[in-house]
């Protein structure tokens, strides 16, 4: 049985998932404030290695990572509902792509499974 | 005998199947990296000498393969290699050789590089002047075909560099070239088809004109539209060459656009943001999107671009950021 990042296509799909879902995420006037819009590059390479980590592919992010890269942003009021819109969105991204609910399901709780981390709680 | 990665003038050796990142890293050396998976682009390296393997160029932008850039948590190479952080400094000493006012306020600097100069069309060079003064323009013509580098200069109220070349510099003095750099300049990797939109404030059209100059070159077949935006119509420059080009080549379209104006047969009124977003072309996944000059112009029209459905990787921005000292 292959893993769920492989059956979602790798690299390859998060190469193509990364610019729907940051587009979501932007265009989202609930969380679009938490995106400095100075350095769109920079976010899309952070997005990409979140699509990588969410898609059960090979990443290196410890919880302390992610509790000091989001450190500012909770500071901004960052809270669940926000974590909440972000799988939403990544929901949105993969059903665009055509995936199977329940491998999109399995990509959710991935993403929930950080969420303490994120909210440094 | 394994493979051997010189960086920074000494030799390191690789383990079997270790990337050049691992490698440098267990030899305790500073090299930039976050996700390891090859996505984050952190860890992005140049090749001086030496094979890149494909899997360290995948999904690169074509101007990051064309200045031999590569993921050094990706490669893993069969032979040596000479690597580098990207843009190194390499510095070239060059001469004055004319200066030309384009309009009121912006002059057209001519330098004769004295050694092997090469950069793409578009890319940036750092100029420092004898008094050790340092700014950043765009190149504006192929100096690899035309022996000499054309700059765009704007002069600035109480500008360094700007007092220095309105009031001291003359033909034959010596200044030195750091670079070049940056991704902004036309490739086609990718075919000649598509559509290019190059958008730009001020001497924002200097890097715009070497693309443009080279698209057409290369026998683009894509249209190419160029917007030259301006606070008052006597900030446009180069409007008789551009109208020229735009004369000879039916897929070229030149507008300039002045803010504060009325529309008239010559330029568009309003906003350059507004001009352009309107006008969009229909195949808006393979546009390529050019943007340079003042950085809210910049980042605003890269936003929006990017969110009305053109591909991130087909943005490519060069914002002019004032100078802090």
């Amino acid at each position: 049985m292959s893993s769920l990042y492989e059956r979602l296509g790798g690299a390859n799909a998060v190469n193509t998932a990364v610019d729907i879902f940051y587009r979501k995420m932007l265009g989202d006037d609930r969380v679009s404030h938490f995106f400095d819009n100075t350095d769109m590059d920079g976010q899309i390479a952070k997005q990409k290695a979140f699509l990588t980590m969410a898609f059960g592919g090979p990443n290196n992010y410890t919880g302390k990572d992610l509790r000091e890269g989001h450190k500012h942003l909770v500071e901004k009021g960052l809270n669940d509902t926000h974590v909440d819109i972000v799988i939403e969105h990544l929901g949105g991204t993969l059903k665009e792509l055509g995936v199977p609910d329940a491998d999109i399901t399995e990509v959710a709780s991935i993403a929930n499974s950080v969420r303490d981390d994120v909210l440094n709680r | 005998m394994g493979v051997r990665i010189t960086y920074a003038d000494s030799v390191y050796d690789l383990e079997d199947g270790e990337s050049v990142l691992d490698g440098l890293l267990r030899h305790n050396l500073d090299i930039p990296y976050s996700c390891k998976s090859g996505t984050c682009q952190s860890c992005l390296m140049q090749a001086v000498s030496g094979d890149i393997p494909a899997a360290a160029q995948i999904d690169l932008k074509p101007g990051y393969k064309k200045q031999n850039l590569f993921l050094a948590c990706q490669c893993t190479p069969e032979q040596d290699m000479d690597v580098q952080l990207p843009g190194t400094a390499i510095d070239v000493p060059a001469v004055i050789h004319s200066m030309e006012m384009l309009n009121h306020n912006v002059v057209r600097l001519v330098l004769m590089p004295q050694d092997e100069f090469t950069c793409e069309p578009g890319q940036y060079i750092s100029l420092i002047n004898g008094k050790g003064v340092t700014r950043s323009y765009s190149i504006a013509n192929d100096p690899g075909k035309e022996d000499h580098i054309d700059l765009h200069i704007r002069f600035i109220k109480n500008g360094k560099m700007s007092l220095w070349l309105e009031n001291q510099a003359t033909r034959g003095d010596m200044l030195t070239l750091r670079g070049p750099a940056g991704n902004c300049f036309y490739t086609s990797d990718d075919g000649y088809d598509y559509p290019i939109v190059l958008a730009g404030t001020g001497t924002g059209l200097a890097p715009l004109y070497g693309i443009l100059n080279r698209a057409l070159e290369c026998g683009h077949k894509g249209r190419i539209y160029l917007y030259h935006g301006a606070l008052q119509a006597e900030d446009l420059y180069y409007i008789d060459e551009l109208q020229a080009l735009s004369e000879q080549h039916d897929l070229f379209d030149y507008v300039p656009c002045v803010l504060n104006g009325q529309d008239n047969n010559f330029y568009k009124a309003g906003n350059i943001e507004d001009i352009v977003m309107k006008a969009l072309p229909k195949n808006k996944a393979q546009t390529r999107l050019f943007l340079c000059g003042a950085p809210d112009m910049v980042n605003s029209l890269k936003k929006k671009a990017f969110l009305s459905g053109l591909a991130s990787k087909h943005i490519y921005a060069d914002a002019f950021l004032p100078s802090k000292t």
